[in-house]
């Protein structure tokens, strides 16, 4: 890297680090408006009825909604406790 | 038929009642009849912009509400005789607007005037909403800041979906990138994000970029549009925003700093 190349680099820092944070932010945001509706209802009422089986906390389930063309994709991810005692 | 243009952004303060007031005042100073309408209900600023507020009777309410007509409720510019505007309410509160009066107040207008103006408030409330909802076109202005930045793009995914032309199945609106508080002195030291960067993040068409300027102040100060400041910078720019929307090919300005080293030791604004 040159001097040059350095003093560029330096200087560019905070309005490359905006734009690398919008492009993430955007990128996620654009997803999840454009889920459906009923996503975190969903998302509440299995949790609901999972709990009555197994102890498991709110973030130990995902529900991941993906649009590839005109396929749509409901990907669910359950973490089930290392603990088996916490099972009934 | 008129076309309809939303001036809108999300964010607030970011130069939508400025951009209503300069790109009315310069489609009909280029011999279109244009209407401006404030949809900020409560807090009502256009009159001031555009320099009417004294002569602000009956307001956008009261034509919804059937208590005043449109011709008595528009006020004819100034400066312009083909601009009129429709200013807000300033003691009403947002709910006064509803969806089949403004419906009402635009079809009216389309039968007279060849282009309609809506200055969208800030937020994605009630008065926003009904400022894009009818609209053909939508100038997005955007700061070079990450809130602005991101805030359009919520903006953008709304116009696609909560439109009439979206709940029509229409062609969808059109959507223009304004750029506007644009410092090229801070784009070149790194400190604000480019035009290439909003750009690429948004994926819009650029109308074009206003730069920030002192010239918007001393026009609000005096409540004539920038636009009319033909000898300023941000002037400028709004006329060849006004000069591209309208079909004329305008190479941009005002995106490279070109006041040099000396440019900055001898003056220049
Ligand atoms: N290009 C510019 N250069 C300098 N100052 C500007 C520029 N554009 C707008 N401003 C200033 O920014 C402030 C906000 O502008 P304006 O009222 O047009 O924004 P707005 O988006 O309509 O705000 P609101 O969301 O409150 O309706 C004003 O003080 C105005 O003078
Ligand atoms: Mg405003």
């Amino acid at each position: 890297m040159s001097l040059l190349d350095y003093f560029k680099t330096s200087k560019t820092s905070s309005a490359s680090l905006a734009k690398e944070r919008l492009q993430i932010l955007v990128a996620h945001e654009r997803v999840s408006n454009n889920q459906p509706m009923y996503l975190p209802q969903l998302q509440k009422e299995l949790l609901d009825v999972i709990q009555k089986y197994v102890h498991v906390d709110k973030d130990a389930i995902s529900v991941k909604f993906e649009q590839d063309g005109n396929q749509e994709t409901l990907e669910l991810n359950i973490m089930l406790p290392d603990d088996t005692t916490k099972r009934f | 038929m008129a076309r309809i243009i939303v001036v809108t952004s999300g964010k607030g303060g970011v130069g939508k009642t400025t951009t209503s007031a300069a790109i009315a005042m310069g489609l009909a100073k280029k011999g279109h009849k244009t209407a401006v309408i404030d949809f900020d209900v409560g807090l009502r600023n256009l009159d001031l912009i555009m320099g009417c507020e004294r002569r602000v009777v009956y307001d956008f309410i009261n034509v919804i509400n059937g208590e005043a007509s449109l011709n008595q409720a528009l006020i004819k510019d100034k400066n312009c005789n083909l601009l009129y505007i429709l200013a807000a309410s300033q003691t009403r509160d947002k709910d006064a607007l509803s969806q089949e009066g403004v419906g009402k107040v635009l079809d009216d207008l389309s039968k007279d005037f060849k282009y309609i103006i809506c200055d969208s408030p800030a937020g994605i409330e009630r008065g926003a909403h009904l400022a894009m909802y009818f609209a053909d076109d939508a100038f997005v202005v955007t700061n070079p800041e990450v809130s602005s930045v991101r805030d359009s793009d919520r903006m953008l995914g709304i116009l696609s979906s909560k439109s009439r032309r979206a709940e029509q199945n229409k062609e969808p609106i059109k959507e223009y990138l304004l750029l506007t508080r644009y410092s090229p002195e801070r784009v070149k030291l790194g400190e604000m994000l480019s035009v290439e960067d909003v750009q690429e993040i948004l994926s819009l068409h650029l109308l074009g970029v206003v730069p920030e300027s002192k010239s918007v102040l001393n026009a609000s100060n005096s409540g004539i549009p920038v636009i009319l400041d033909e000898k300023s910078d941000a002037g400028q720019a709004y006329a060849d925003i006004v000069a591209r929307y309208l079909g004329e090919n305008k190479p941009h300005r005002f995106i490279d700093d070109k006041k040099g080293f000396f440019g900055k030791l001898f003056g220049g604004k």
